[in-house]
């Protein structure tokens, strides 16, 4: 037993998400604590006090911030079950290239579908797309990043899966019909409980989109 | 030229670059620094070895090519075991990447929003700056290091970055020591380390490299 666990976390945050997958793939039991974002509690504000944002994994009452370095320290912890790093330090480093690339690169090229429009928008479908490309390429052939097994490029870009429904809607294209191999990787990954669990409804997302757009005074 | 061994692809001004050699150098392992051209023509090995970004450093282990310079240390860390430069336990090793994350994302970039200011350096630019470095200064605390009792992961990913300090300072009008006493002794502490020493480039020499971008770059 490795003490308690809590995660402070927003249901639609990607970045929440890889921990939710990281936890239930090592079958670990923890509280889940919804944030309101627009109004931010004394405990995370407490427990984040450099970015103030969420995910925050509180183990033992300690915290750990930044998506990223909460599933290495969760692979780490709790390592006999479900590895999501490899144990070769090259592949290692592969992985953590990738997953950083996931993070430099993802969101805010997402992000700026919903939020422009025109010319601006065009640009950044085709950065997005772009992107994504890239990450088919370093799939290859593979069943998943991690090689045979699901692991932590996996957990690191899944989550966006859940936005890509929202991002078709306001930019009117189809993901899948440009990156088919990356779907296909996306269903393989959704077959897995601790993925399925742990991703948002896309439909509620892009009601959640929506609502923003709205309150951003986007048209 | 040999694929064996360890080589880095290199500049000199990049701090990114500096954090590799720092860790090869704590590690006390042989290397060859190869310079890259960045402005006249990127090498076809940078080009080939770094197709996403196009950048350095590169660290190649026998023609086998990483990127990212915190990643480049971690892999150095975690293959040539002595000294170790992370901390031993988990909690540790988390905090520890939190904080090189926080000064990837923060430091360089506030650097650039004063360096490359036309005119008037904005109050605000300078007030980020040194705030991010009291940020630093409370991760710090009482320590010798950000790692500890011994120098490590954090200060290799910070210290170079200090290089252009004296660049920031000269055309921000303001001073590191002045505002984050605590900070500047942490730089002193690690300039004195033969592996760090040996790497760092001449403040003023990396100033006169901020001029001429500034040129480059149409701000001067």
């Amino acid at each position: 037993m490795e003490g308690g666990v809590v995660l402070l976390d927003f249901w639609a945050s990607m970045f929440g998400m890889r921990v939710r997958i990281a936890l239930a793939e090592k079958e670990i039991k923890y509280e889940y604590r919804e944030q309101d974002l627009r109004n931010k509690s004394d405990l995370l504000l407490q427990m984040n006090p450099v970015h103030k944002k969420i995910p925050v994994l509180i183990h033992n009452g300690k915290p750990i911030c930044e998506s990223l370095v909460q599933v290495q320290y969760i692979d780490e912890v709790w390592h006999d079950k479900a590895p999501l790093l490899p144990a070769d330090p090259y592949k290692r480093a592969t992985a953590r290239f990738w997953a950083d690339f996931v993070d430099k690169k993802m969101y805010d090229s997402g992000s700026k579908i919903w939020k422009t429009k025109g010319e601006e928008q065009e640009a950044a479908k085709k950065e997005f797309i772009e992107n994504l490309k890239l990450l088919e390429g370093e799939l290859g052939d593979n069943l998943y990043f991690g090689g045979e097994g699901f692991g932590y490029v996996d957990v690191a870009l899944v989550p966006f899966y859940c936005w890509f429904y929202a991002y078709e809607q306001c930019g009117g294209f189809s993901i899948e019909a440009e990156c088919p191999k990356l779907i296909a990787w996306v269903k393989r990954c959704m077959q897995k409980e601790s993925v399925a669990k742990s991703l948002a409804d896309p439909e509620k997302v892009y009601e959640f989109v929506l609502h923003l757009k709205k309150a951003y005074g986007i048209e | 030229m040999s694929m064996a061994g360890l080589v880095i692809l290199d500049c000199w001004v990049s701090p990114f670059c500096m954090r590799v050699k720092i860790a090869l150098n704590e590690k006390g392992l042989q290397y060859e620094a190869r310079p890259e051209d960045l402005f006249g023509g990127k090498s076809d090995l940078l080009l080939n070895s770094n197709p996403i970004y196009k950048k350095v450093p590169v660290f190649l282990h026998d023609g086998k090519p990483l990127c990212e310079s915190s990643i480049i240390v971690a892999y150095i860390d975690e293959t040539w075991s002595s000294p170790p430069l992370h901390p031993p336990c988990s909690y540790g090793r988390a905090q520890a990447r939190f904080w090189a994350d926080y000064i990837d994302k923060k430091v360089f970039d506030a650097c650039g929003n004063i360096w490359r200011s036309k005119g008037e350096v904005p109050v605000e630019a300078k007030t980020e700056f040194i705030e991010i470095l009291k940020q630093l200064e409370g991760a710090l605390g009482d320590k010798e290091y950000f790692n500890g009792a011994t120098f490590g992961f954090v200060d290799i990913v910070a210290i170079p970055l200090t290089s252009w300090f004296f660049a920031v300072e000269k055309i921000g009008g303001f001073s590191v020591a002045a505002e984050c006493p605590k900070f500047s002794s942490w730089m002193k502490r690690c300039l004195q380390r033969e592996s760090v020493a040996k790497v760092m480039p001449d403040p003023e020499k990396v100033y006169e490299s901020v001029l001429m971008f500034r040129k480059m770059q149409g701000i001067d």
